[in-house]
């Protein structure tokens, strides 16, 4: 029997729909549904970044140290653990930002990333500006932009003062879109 | 001998791939593509192998982990034997990926080998291009240092800038609220599995349409590319007075392949592995990330972008210009395929290089940021200071001390952000000196509130004494007319 002989039958098989090819259709169809089936949990997993911001949120109250860290009319450099971390994370878990005692009563905490494209800014104390290394961004001392290409003035997370120590609400990289960035960041002028 | 031609045979029978493959291999192209033109597509897969064995090398020691990745480095520089030379072969080879596939695609453009048929032959290529990038830049974050950390930061920030779902974006990037352990693991996936698995299925395909369809004959002024005749005519072309790709063609590939695996060689053995540089340690913040040299031009961009159209210039930028890479061979799919007949073709590419030319020259120098340590680090030129009152060697103490020349050089030293101060008197009178430092402007912060009254004073005087011997400082010329005869315009009349 020839090749030819073999697909002959198919060949001439009558018009409409033959049992073969809708079990054929009827087989991907099936396809078709457990892939759905297995497309839910792994785009959930993939999408476990966000949902968890969503559920709990990542950001927390944590302490960057007694208030004698601080002094009056001063800015310092201040780091911190982040509070969601991963035991293979090691240090850049620890995260730095700018704490600026205002009057003794009233701070400021600057995150450490500029609020241009994220790089890290440093403290001037003699010119009270901050400067950033990458694209030349520079914030007054309160924070508010002072030139650059920077389009807002330094991201500020939420503090209080509890027992003597400082606490900051932190816990997610400062950006556009990060909580800090919704805090009000300018501050009228102050000094 | 006879051995050899047995099991060949023996393979053969089963494979049979023996026919196919020597079809493939004397299948005819035309006999002006046997040129040194045309060596960078085969050049860039031989990157590309490369790329694949020494990554798998490197693979065999380096640790995915925020915690371990830069020791991990360490080790492959330091504790394994020759492992610094495998960092650099793989380093070096993708800086020649990067250059030889560019170079590819501008000979193609040039060629005019998109045309029809090989559209979508371009448009893998551009995939492939993407795809290349991608793999240089998660490389560079597998390079687990400050440069990475802080180039990840950059990533992040143009992310969180997306419409609506940029904070979304921003933790499906990070894998988490910040740069961490994270973070590193699917970049880590993304460079080794995702991105590669890409670009062998996109090679492959690249490569079959080549020769299904052809090499892209050497374009003649004149000859033009017609849907209805082209295939005829290349069929013509080939078969008539073609020749057999191997021998003829394939020699000067393989000549090209050796030289440029030789030179990536001669680079890592010379100039060594890419570092790690300092590590991962967010606290450390006196670092001046830099992005590695493909993407200054990009770093570039971002300083000179007005605030107000940046996020807008981000968003649309790179999907223009995708898709008029993409779009290229329908809107130009027929037609003169020399470059000598297409002038806006060389124009075009002539524009591009010179634009990412000297946008990476200026990514080399960043003009743009504050040298940080300029203040405390070079001092004022002693000329500058000669003969000068004490009134204005105090002002060059503040300008030191007030950190100006970090933005500002005086002597050719310091920063180059601002406007170099050598002869700013004859530019500004005193009054307008006394303006721009106290409001800024232009690009300067305020710093009226960082200087108190006699610093302003003292600055100002020695700001004044900044112009060449014999050219007096400029003066306000109605100043002498509103103050009356009395005024002298010195600094004494100043409160």
């Amino acid at each position: 029997m020839t090749t030819a002989n073999m697909t002959a039958p198919n060949v001439t098989a009558p018009p409409g729909v033959s049992r073969r090819a809708m079990l054929v259709k009827l087989g991907m169809l099936l396809n078709g549904i457990v892939a759905l089936i297995l497309a839910v949990p792994i785009v959930r997993y993939l999408l476990s970044p966000v949902s968890h911001a969503r559920k709990t949120g990542y950001e927390s109250w944590l302490s960057l140290g007694g208030l004698e860290q601080f002094p009056t009319g001063q800015t310092r450099l201040a780091t911190y653990r982040n509070p969601v971390v991963n035991p293979w994370d090691g240090e850049t878990a620890d995260i730095a930002c700018w704490v600026r005692n205002v009057d003794g009563q009233k701070f400021q905490v600057f995150a450490i990333n500029c609020a241009h494209l994220g790089c890290p800014v440093r403290w001037f104390p003699q010119s009270n500006l901050f400067m950033c290394p990458c694209h030349g961004g520079a914030y007054y001392q309160d924070g508010s932009r002072a030139s650059g290409p920077p389009p807002r003035g330094l991201f500020t997370y939420p503090y209080k003062i509890e027992d003597g120590r400082l606490l900051i609400k932190a816990g997610e990289m400062a950006t556009t879109g990060s909580p800090t960035a919704n805090t009000t960041s300018v501050r009228p002028r102050c000094g | 001998m006879r051995l050899i031609s047995e099991v060949g045979d023996w393979l053969d029978q089963r494979l049979k791939l023996g026919a196919v493959i020597r079809e493939t291999a004397e299948h005819p192209v035309p006999r002006e593509t046997a040129s040194w033109f045309y060596v960078f597509g085969s050049a860039a897969l031989t990157c590309f192998i490369l790329q694949i064995v020494t990554g798998i090398l490197l693979a065999l020691v380096y640790v995915p982990s925020a915690g371990e990745a830069w020791n991990s480095l360490q080790i492959l520089n330091h504790g394994i034997s020759l492992g610094w030379f495998i960092r650099g072969l793989h380093g070096w080879g993708s800086n020649f990926m990067v250059a030889i596939v560019l170079i590819h695609m501008v000979q193609v453009f040039l060629f005019g080998a998109y045309k029809f048929p090989r559209e979508l032959t371009w448009m893998v290529g551009v995939f492939l291009l993407l795809m290349t990038l991608a793999m240089a830049f998660t490389g560079q974050v597998l390079r687990f240092d400050q440069d990475a950390y802080w180039g990840l930061g950059i990533g992040a920030s143009i992310a969180s800038r997306v419409p609506v779902v940029g904070p979304w974006a921003v933790k499906l990037m990070l894998g988490g609220p910040i740069i961490a352990g994270a973070t590193l693991s699917r970049f880590f996936a993304v460079h080794v599995f995702l991105v590669p698995g890409l670009l062998i299925a996109f090679v492959g395909v690249h490569l079959l349409m080549v020769l299904k369809l052809g090499v892209n004959e050497w374009p003649m002024p004149g000859r033009i590319v017609r849907r209805a005749t082209y295939v005829q005519e290349y069929h013509d072309l080939t078969h008539k007075e073609g020749v057999p790709f191997v021998p003829y063609a394939v020699w000067k590939d393989v000549f090209f392949s050796a030289f440029i695996l030789l030179s990536i060689a001669a680079c890592a053995v010379f100039l060594g592995p890419f570092g790690p540089g300092g590590q991962p340690d967010p606290r450390i913040i006196q670092t001046a990330p830099r992005p590695d040299f493909f993407f200054l031009w990009l770093y570039s961009v971002l300083s000179f972008l007005p605030p107000s159209a940046e996020t807008p210039i981000l968003m649309i930028g790179p999907a223009i210009g995708i898709m008029v890479l993409l779009l290229l061979p329908f809107v130009a799919g027929e037609g003169e395929k020399s470059w000598k007949r297409r002038p806006i073709a060389v124009l075009t590419i002539l524009l591009t290089a010179v634009m990412l030319g000297s946008l990476t020259q200026l990514g080399l120098h960043t003009p743009w940021s504050p040298v940080m340590d300029a203040w405390s680090s070079l001092p004022i030129p002693s000329e500058y200071l000669q003969g000068r009152t004490a009134l204005e060697r105090r002002g060059a103490l503040v300008f030191q001390a007030k950190q100006c020349h970090n933005c500002h050089s005086l002597d050719d030293m310091g920063g180059k952000r601002g406007p170099a101060l050598d002869r700013v008197a004859l530019r500004l009178t005193q009054d307008q000196l006394i303006r721009q430092v106290i409001q800024g402007g232009g690009n300067m912060p305020a710093y009226g509130k960082n200087l108190s009254p006699a610093e302003t004073t003292a600055l100002v005087a020695f700001l004044e004494t900044l112009h060449p011997f014999g050219n007096p400082p400029a003066s306000n010329a109605a100043h002498d007319v509103v103050l009356g005869a009395n005024a002298d315009g010195s600094t004494s009349a100043r409160p």
